[in-house]
């Protein structure tokens, strides 16, 4: 997909309010800032332990124009799960119910829930800004935590040594109508992505890669630079995930090498250029292996049992009415 | 219209009954057909509910907690270690202030796996900030459910009701349905104060500061005083709607009585039998049902036991390295008072270990020799 430079189109209501807490070049608090311009007034946030649990401020304040729900670290999915549910039953189906958690919230201690809201297809958009580890409570290792990465837990005479979990595999894996990658630095996509998820009903899943001055050891004035460049050297493509099967690739990157991007940040700084190989062939593999995906024209079974605009068989449409009694 | 049901359904009755709108919920013996007959009813469209089968306990609660925030009537239940499980919910529920009615069927927790009935369960969530209503028979659960999203929506706290396993849960009695038409004038729809709500949106649970959190803190120690001078009148209005009277305890045959001694859950309804016939033999014995726990109804327990000479609490619990709990809480307000009774507890029936009426003369006996210092374990092999 080509990047359209036209701004003109992204609201200028903002829903973020200046004043919020969060560190000097946030990537997270841009993302939400994003993401809130997509959504509109009519959404209500779940929020789980995570950094934002302190960027929308104390009590009595909120940086939020929308409802807020602070909750514990795991439960995002499955609150978000009975706040849709209540929404539905008060007949109110048309406001977004935005489950808004981190790396640690998402990949480690609430997956499980993630999981669950996942296999019920919730009506809900699960939105992880990830900045891969634990930076709320001083940068700990997380299971997003790339690998050769330096952390508190992971310090520079053993940093990790497993590879970052990979996140839109497993949702795909559930067989959801939409699973997506996006970047604060990519606005228009971005924006464009969490639209087209709120258009969607049943689960959406959208992952976005949020980088962390404090965390990552960079400049605060780079932080659109260096999620730019990890689209560009594939660390962090961009690609949507249609029905767990389909898979489209959003953004061509430029390829640049792996050191460009890694030399920016000052947790990678102990690497030697042998493991800086070793991350480049991770990627190589990793970007051939989408490849494979996003060209696999396969019969989608998914997309026709539970994509509306595909029930050309009335039998699938008698499925699917049966299916959703309870809502 | 009276109908013969086990304790498991009587609950999901009463859930339907007060019309709950969003129900979450994981399985676990003995809460199963609670679950199950709900499942049924939505299914049915005899309830028309929105249940979330979600993956565990903790997901149980927290997607509850998610309806409550948002404006609805949210029920669940569990047991034993689902309810061990949902541990830091419970505790989230209760500072969120949302008046969920959860059910708790008591089952002993493992290790070693147990599925039958004590009390450990629920009262190892004492300090949560919830109620805690126990239950003697399958009428009075389905009424404790009404009961408690009543009592529970008016003073913005959440509650707990629970049964015994087994002994209740899957026990068949006849069950006073109420109807519906009664309940919906004792029981309007929930409308909370506040709410998540795009129109007037507020941040709920966010940091407090030092400042701030003990205030919090107060409010809820403050709505549970409220909360007993709310059952009463709850009780009261219940007893006009549906002709059946509770209150926060039950006395039987205390009146005259020398000694009193002290049960929960369906204890009380073997104990009244042994009450009935040691009154035979001319001994002058009383009992005390403790139908709430939390709140503590202080005031009425002092009364009923003031000027007692002794008082014998049966614990289905134990606090390992002190005693039984409610031994611990009777005690406790007793302490100091004019003519206050000597007090001895004493533990029986763990892991559901039957409490016959033997069981319960034995108890009388040892706990009418014991000081207030020992603790006394009946049929324990040692």
């Amino acid at each position: 997909m080509k990047q359209i430079n036209d701004f003109s189109r992204i609201t200028k209501d903002e829903l973020l309010c200046s004043g919020h807490l969060a560190c000097p070049g946030c990537g997270g608090s841009l993302a939400m800032k994003l993401v809130l311009k997509a959504l509109g007034k009519k959404t209500m946030v779940v929020l789980p332990a995570c950094c934002w649990s302190v960027i929308a401020g104390p009590f009595p304040y909120s940086s939020l124009k929308v409802p807020l729900f602070h909750t514990a670290f795991e439960t995002a999915a499955s609150v978000a799960s009975g706040v849709r549910s209540s929404l539905n039953a008060q007949g109110k189906d048309d406001i977004n119910v935005l489950a808004w958690a981190g790396d640690g919230g998402t990949f480690d201690i609430g997956l499980q829930a993630l999981s669950g809201a996942a296999e019920r297809n919730e009506d809900i958009i699960y939105i992880c800004y990830d900045n891969e580890a634990y930076m709320n409570t001083g940068i700990q290792r997380s299971s997003a935590t790339p690998w050769g990465a330096w952390t508190t837990t992971t310090p520079i005479s053993h940093p990790k040594d497993r590879p970052k979990k990979d996140i839109m595999d497993i949702m795909a894996a559930h067989k959801i109508p939409y699973c997506a990658n996006a970047s604060v630095a990519f606005p228009e996509d971005l924006i464009r992505k969490v639209k087209k998820a709120a258009s969607i009903k049943g689960m959406k899943f959208i992952h976005i890669i949020a980088p962390c001055t404090a965390g990552w050891k960079e400049p605060s004035n780079i932080t659109i630079k260096v999620a730019r460049e990890a689209v560009a050297a594939r660390v962090f493509p961009l690609f949507e995930i249609e029905h767990g099967t389909d898979y489209i690739i959003n953004e061509m990157p430029a390829k640049i090498p792996i050191d460009k991007y890694l030399s920016m940040q000052a947790r990678f700084r102990h690497l030697k250029p042998i493991y800086i190989k070793y991350i480049q062939k991770l990627i190589d593999y990793e970007w051939g292996l989408l490849g494979v995906k996003a060209k696999n024209e396969m019969d989608n079974v998914y997309r026709k049992i539970f994509d509306p605009k595909h029930h050309v068989d009335k039998k699938h449409v008698k499925l699917e009415r049966d299916f959703e009694h309870n809502g | 219209m009276k109908k013969v049901m086990m304790g498991n359904h009587a609950v999901s009755y009463g859930a339907a009954l007060c019309r709950v709108q969003v129900i979450a919920a994981y399985p676990i013996t003995p809460q199963t057909q609670i679950v199950e007959k709900l499942s049924e009813m939505c299914g049915s469209g005899f309830l028309k509910s929105n249940f979330i089968k979600v993956e565990s306990e903790h997901s149980a609660l927290a997607a509850v907690m998610g309806a409550s925030a948002a404006g609805a009537r949210a029920f669940t239940a569990t047991s034993a270690q689902g309810l061990a499980l949902m541990h830091e919910i419970i505790h989230w529920v209760a500072g969120a202030r949302l008046p969920i009615v959860m059910v708790n069927v008591n089952r002993a927790m493992a290790p070693p796996w147990s599925v039958w009935t004590d009390q450990n369960d629920s009262l190892s969530q004492r300090d949560t900030g919830w109620m805690q209503i126990y239950c003697e028979s399958n009428q009075e659960v389905i009424d404790t459910v009404i009961l408690a999203y009543k009592i529970a929506e008016k003073v913005q706290m959440p509650c707990m009701v629970i049964l015994d396993a087994f002994v209740l849960s899957h026990t068949s009695e006849i069950v006073d349905i109420p109807k519906q038409r009664n309940v919906d004038l004792y029981l309007p729809p929930y409308k909370p104060k506040m709410k998540l709500d795009i129109n007037n949106p507020k941040a709920f649970g966010a940091l407090v500061t030092p400042e701030y959190y003990m205030e919090f803190r107060y409010k809820m120690q403050k709505a549970m005083d409220k909360a007993i001078d709310v059952a009463a009148s709850a009780h009261a209005d219940f007893a006009k709607t549906f002709g059946r009277r509770y209150d926060v305890i039950e006395e039987y045959m205390t009146k005259d009585a020398e000694t009193v001694i002290v049960t929960s859950g369906t204890i009380t309804s073997t104990a009244r039998v042994v009450i009935d016939e040691l009154r035979e033999k001319g001994e002058k014995i009383g009992l005390l049902k403790m139908r709430f726990f939390r709140p503590f109804p202080k005031e009425a327990v002092i009364k009923a036991l003031t000027g007692k000479k002794k008082v014998i609490v049966l614990d289905r619990n134990i606090s390992f390295g002190h005693h039984g709990i409610f031994f611990q809480e009777i005690k406790s307000v007793m302490y100091g008072k004019k003519d206050a009774p000597e007090i001895s507890g004493v533990i029986l029936g763990l892991g559901g270990r039957d409490v016959t009426p033997d069981v319960i003369k034995d108890a009388i006996s040892e706990g009418k020799r014991n000081r207030t210092e020992d603790i006394v374990w009946i049929g324990v092999k040692k």
